[in-house]
């Protein structure tokens, strides 16, 4: 068995074969970097929390122990006719039975004039992360164009480091793909608080260059000129499949799979970033969800189909979740929960006077007026709360009330947090009328005896 | 600056040792011996303590070590004069002016220490305070690293084996002892007082940092309190009143001198309060250890209460990266922290049975064992490795590698408690920020990245594994013992494909 890629789909594919086949022989194939690493900690190793060691999950010696073969190469094309693999810089073809393609993603890049060429880069690979580490001794200003998370975690990187950051996006308030306009305020109000000069509604139009052809400003579609010598792209990621153009494989914008996770090819199948369904994997999500889990799960149920030819397990996920951090605000979500309200749908939002901590929750707006609208989803910020509660809550579509009563336990804050479950509690009932319990009290015994 | 000048002080003053002072200083049953022997001394000028103790060493040794050749044991002197003598013989630095040279280098430590600190993170939101900390030449064991390391087991060799060297400086706290307790300083009151101190500096530097997270700041208070209160003064107090003196917080088997003869007769030679204290003393060891740790984990003493947890978590918690995290380091940990645990109690159930059979077990012999663990244990390993191994391998070598109540505390953890650190469903993103600032080297997202709750004996609950998840994936609880350990895998919370365990 043959895994191309080892992020962090390769990695929990091959993990998982081992152990239901302690004889299979594996290997996993990477351009990128000898060992598995985390990709999502990039931002940490730059800013001199972490060293590249730190992101690898599993110590060098796991992989010999656990006989996952390792080779760092770039596979330059696929043959599924042959069942070979051509290597770079290698003449002899390298031979499969099974093939899974992991192989991810890469920035997508700005179609303006002057982005060819040094100084204009996204972050994804560690080499990304490496040529940003090259020019950093002499960059003072960077413009950050995109609006999403990867362009935060750029922002709190290059400011790190003392270089000034202008970030330019294209919507009304940041991320509004995601998140609402009292959201996309609050996170406004904290990049600004911390030292970003946002140009919202504003998209880059032309990458200048000196005369040495290095990057020197950025002008924008209000005409304005930024002063820069970098500017960071984060308008999203693609699939990184230009290696199986040719191949027979059948891809769209990514591989495309049916819920087994196989390909047009036999003994051949794709997972995480790089993957396509052909359906929408279960009600209510998309056919490419490029996320951290989604490749581990895809991982774990292709594991557990080619161990178990006689009980595949097709690809099904649960409840939409996902997390950020946004310097030092963290958000959390659970279930679908939209920027803009559909038909039947309600929410309530809380937001802390001091503007750092907010909960936006989603519920159904019943047709009959004594019916008790569901809980549909929550959206976070600076509040952590309990995956298992709200995964239960969402599969048994928990009265909203009843989430309410019960936002004490499903927190995940530290102890000794701040309570704020009853301002929220009174909001709900201010705007909806509805009535909803106070949790009893929990008495100085049950404080110090249980919790 | 004040440590510039703390290390010039410990070179100043003279010396200047008069038959009277040493009659002083010298046990009865000595001074036929020595006072003679030390004649060539006396009305005699030294300019540093080296000089003195090398002239009083030249009369000493020949005649002791003669002593031991022609095997009089009897008359063979084991008593260390190095400090009393060089302390009776002192005059200049500190010791006219204490106070002006106590403002001068702890003073001005102090200050500078509070001017660096209380300014620390201001108009900077609250948050997380990471950044730069591997590219920091004093925190990632660079040469400001390796400098503070090797100042800091100076430090400690000189204070456990050479004091005599640092008597300018407990001249200099002399006042201060003598205000609380009456009594003039040993090198040992000095050392409290400057830990207690820093302590408390370094408290205020965790205040700035931690602003936003109550967890931490009540612990910080919690454990600055314990030092001041209980470590500090409450000792000091009780020598005032004629008491033993005891930090009654101190529990064996990591006061691993609790149990020895010399304490217990202290104690029962006291009265009502000297049994008060022994009996508190067994207390805390058979009821409250297990208690406390099934119901809150062994964080309510180490992270809370204890002395060295308290120095660790303050001076410390720069260092916390440091720590190894390998499988490795795991296995060494295992044997050498349970192997100081079976040698504490070892050593202490021979004293008892020597002490209950009147000394017809072993005679003196338990003395020598005392004096090995002393040594290896007490002040090589907890001192010198403890707390001088700070900028090289994390801020808790000690509580990680040798201390026995810790392992103790660990026991009753890992098998009998309702603390773990729960793993939020399927969020975690394997980034590493929890195992790298976990200072007791636990691979915390070995667990998270595989949605299994953390319960490992080695733990303290310092929660700042909790703290610095980006994702909001830990969380230390108290809860039901059921489901705590997870043997089998659980499945991550949010993937539906598999419905078998695994
Ligand atoms: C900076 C950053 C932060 C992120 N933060 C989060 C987050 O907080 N939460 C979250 O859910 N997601 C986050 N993501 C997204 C997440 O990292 C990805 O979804 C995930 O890493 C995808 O995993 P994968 O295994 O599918 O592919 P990858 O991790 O991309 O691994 C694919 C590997 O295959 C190699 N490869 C590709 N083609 C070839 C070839 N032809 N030959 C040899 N090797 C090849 C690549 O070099 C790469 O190493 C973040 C991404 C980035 C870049
Ligand atoms: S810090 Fe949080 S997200 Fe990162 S590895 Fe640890 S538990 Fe996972
Ligand atoms: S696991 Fe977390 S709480 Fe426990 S010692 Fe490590 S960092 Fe502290």
């Amino acid at each position: 068995m043959v895994i191309i890629g080892n992020g962090i789909a390769g990695v929990t594919c091959a993990r998982h074969v081992r152990r239901y086949d302690p004889d299979i022989r594996i290997t996993l194939i990477s351009e990128e970097s000898a060992h598995f690493y985390s990709r999502t900690a990039l931002m940490y190793i730059y800013m001199g929390h972490m060293t590249y060691a730190h992101t690898k999950p599993y110590e060098d010696s796991f992989w010999p122990k656990n006989r996952l073969e390792l080779l760092q190469a770039r596979v330059e094309s696929v043959h599924p006719k042959e069942k070979v693999l051509r290597l770079k810089g290698q003449e002899s073809p390298f031979s499969y039975d099974i093939l899974v393609i992991a192989s991810g993603s890469r920035p997508r890049m700005l179609p303006v004039p002057g982005s060819e060429g040094p100084g204009v880069q996204g972050l994804y690979h560690l080499q990304d992360l490496e040529r940003l580490e090259a020019m950093s001794p002499y960059l003072k200003q960077a413009v950050l164009i995109g609006g999403g998370l990867i362009g935060v975690e750029w922002a709190e990187m290059l400011l790190s480091r003392g270089v000034q950051v202008h970030f330019l996006v294209r919507e009304k308030h940041f991320w509004n793909t995601v998140l609402d306009a009292r959201e996309g305020q609050l996170l406004d109000r904290h990049l600004r608080e911390h030292g970003v000069q946002l140009h919202l509604e504003t998209e880059a139009s032309e990458i200048l260059r000196d005369a040495t052809g290095q990057v020197s400003a950025v002008r924008t579609s209000k005409g304005e000129l930024l002063p820069a010598q970098l500017a960071g792209i984060s308008i999203g990621v693609t699939p990184n499949i230009d290696f199986l153009e040719g191949s027979g494989i059948v891809c769209g914008r990514g591989v495309r799979v049916d819920a087994l996770n196989r390909t047009s090819e036999a003994d051949i199948y794709a997972i995480g970033d790089c993957a396509e369904f052909q359906e929408a994997p279960a009600p209510g999500r998309k056919t490419l969800e490029q996320v951290w889990y989604t490749g581990r799960m895809q991982g774990e149920a292709l594991a557990h189909t080619l161990c178990h030819p006689e009980d595949p397990s097709p690809y099904k996920p649960g409840p939409w979740f996902n997390s950020a951090k946004f310097f030092d605000i963290e958000y959390q979500t659970y279930g679908d929960v939209p920027a803009e309200l559909r038909a039947g749908e309600q929410d309530l939002y809380w937001e802390h006077p001091e503007g750092k901590i907010a909960l936006r929750l989603l519920f159904s707006q019943e047709a009959s007026s004594d019916a008790v609208p569901r809980f549909l989803g929550v959206n976070s910020f600076g509040w952590r709360l309990r995956h298992a509660y709200f995964d239960q809550a969402l599969r048994a579509g928990y009265p909203i009330t009843r989430v309410l009563e019960e936002l004490e336990s499903a927190s995940f804050d530290a102890e000794f947090s701040p309570r704020h479950a009853p301002k929220v509690r009174a909001a709900f009932r201010a705007a909806t009328g509805l009535a909803v319990r106070e949790p009893r009290k929990k008495s100085f015994f049950r404080f110090l005896f249980s919790s | 600056m004040g440590l510039g000048l703390f290390t010039y002080m410990l070179f100043q003053g003279s010396y200047r040792l008069e038959r009277e002072d040493a009659a002083a200083v010298i046990k009865d049953i000595h001074q036929e011996a020595l006072l003679p022997l030390l004649e060539p001394l006396y009305g005699q000028e030294y300019p540093s303590t080296h000089a003195f103790l090398s002239a009083y060493d030249a009369l000493f040794q020949p005649y002791n070590e003669a002593l031991k050749q022609e095997e009089r044991w009897d008359e063979v002197i084991w008593d260390d004069y190095h400090f009393a003598l060089s302390r009776s013989a002192a005059s200049g630095g500190a010791v006219e002016a204490p106070l002006r040279w106590l403002t001068l280098t702890v003073g001005l430590m102090v200050l500078g220490g509070l001017l660096y600190i209380l300014p620390l993170y201001r108009g900077e939101p609250a948050g997380i305070k990471h950044t730069g900390i591997f590219f920091s030449s004093m925190k990632n064991r660079g040469v400001l690293g390796i400098l503070t390391g090797t100042y800091l087991i100076s430090f400690y060799v000189i204070l456990y084996w050479f004091p005599a060297y640092l008597n300018q400086a407990v001249f200099m706290v002399d006042p201060i002892s003598k205000a609380i307790s009456g009594n003039p300083a040993s090198q040992w009151f000095l050392y409290g007082f400057l830990y207690t101190l820093i302590i408390l500096v370094m408290g205020i530097r965790m205040f700035r940092k931690y602003r936003h997270s109550r967890y931490h700041l009540l612990r910080t208070a919690s454990l600055m309190f314990f030092q001041l209160g209980f470590a500090f003064l409450l000792p000091e107090i009780l020598v005032l009143l004629n008491q033993p003196w005891y930090d009654f917080k101190n529990i064996w088997p990591l006061d691993y001198s609790f149990f020895y003869t010399y304490r217990i007769e202290d104690m029962l030679a006291s009265g009502g309060f000297g049994l008060f204290m022994l009996v508190w003393g067994i207390l805390l060891i058979i009821i409250a250890v297990p208690i406390f740790t099934y119901f809150y984990g062994k964080r309510w003493y180490c992270s809370w209460v204890c002395g060295c947890g308290g120095l660790a978590e303050t001076a410390g918690d720069p260092y916390r990266q440091l720590s190894d995290k390998s499988l490795k380091a795991w296995q060494v940990e295992r044997y050498l922290v349970h192997g100081v645990l079976v040698f504490a109690v070892g050593m202490t159930f021979v004293t008892l049975a020597n002490y209950f059979s009147s000394f017809a077990l072993l005679g003196y012999a338990t003395d020598q064992l005392h004096t090995a663990y002393g040594f290896l244990i007490g002040s090589a390993f907890a001192g010198v490795i403890g707390t001088g191994f700070y900028p090289f391998m994390g801020n808790r070598v000690w509580c990680r590698f040798g201390c026995p109540l810790a392992a103790y505390l660990g026991l009753v953890q890992r098998f009998k408690s309702r603390f773990r650190i729960t793993t939020n469903g399927g969020q975690c993103i394997s980034c590493g920020n929890c195992s790298t600032y976990c200072e007791m080297g636990i691979d915390v997202r070995w667990y998270a990245q595989r949605g299994q709750n953390i319960v490992r004996s080695s733990c303290v609950g310092c929660g700042v594994c909790a703290s610095v998840c980006p994702r909001g994936v830990l969380k230390l609880e108290n809860g039901a013992e059921a489901g705590r350990i997870q043997e089998e895998l659980p499945i991550i919370i949010g993937n539906d494909s598999i419905k078998i365990k695994q």
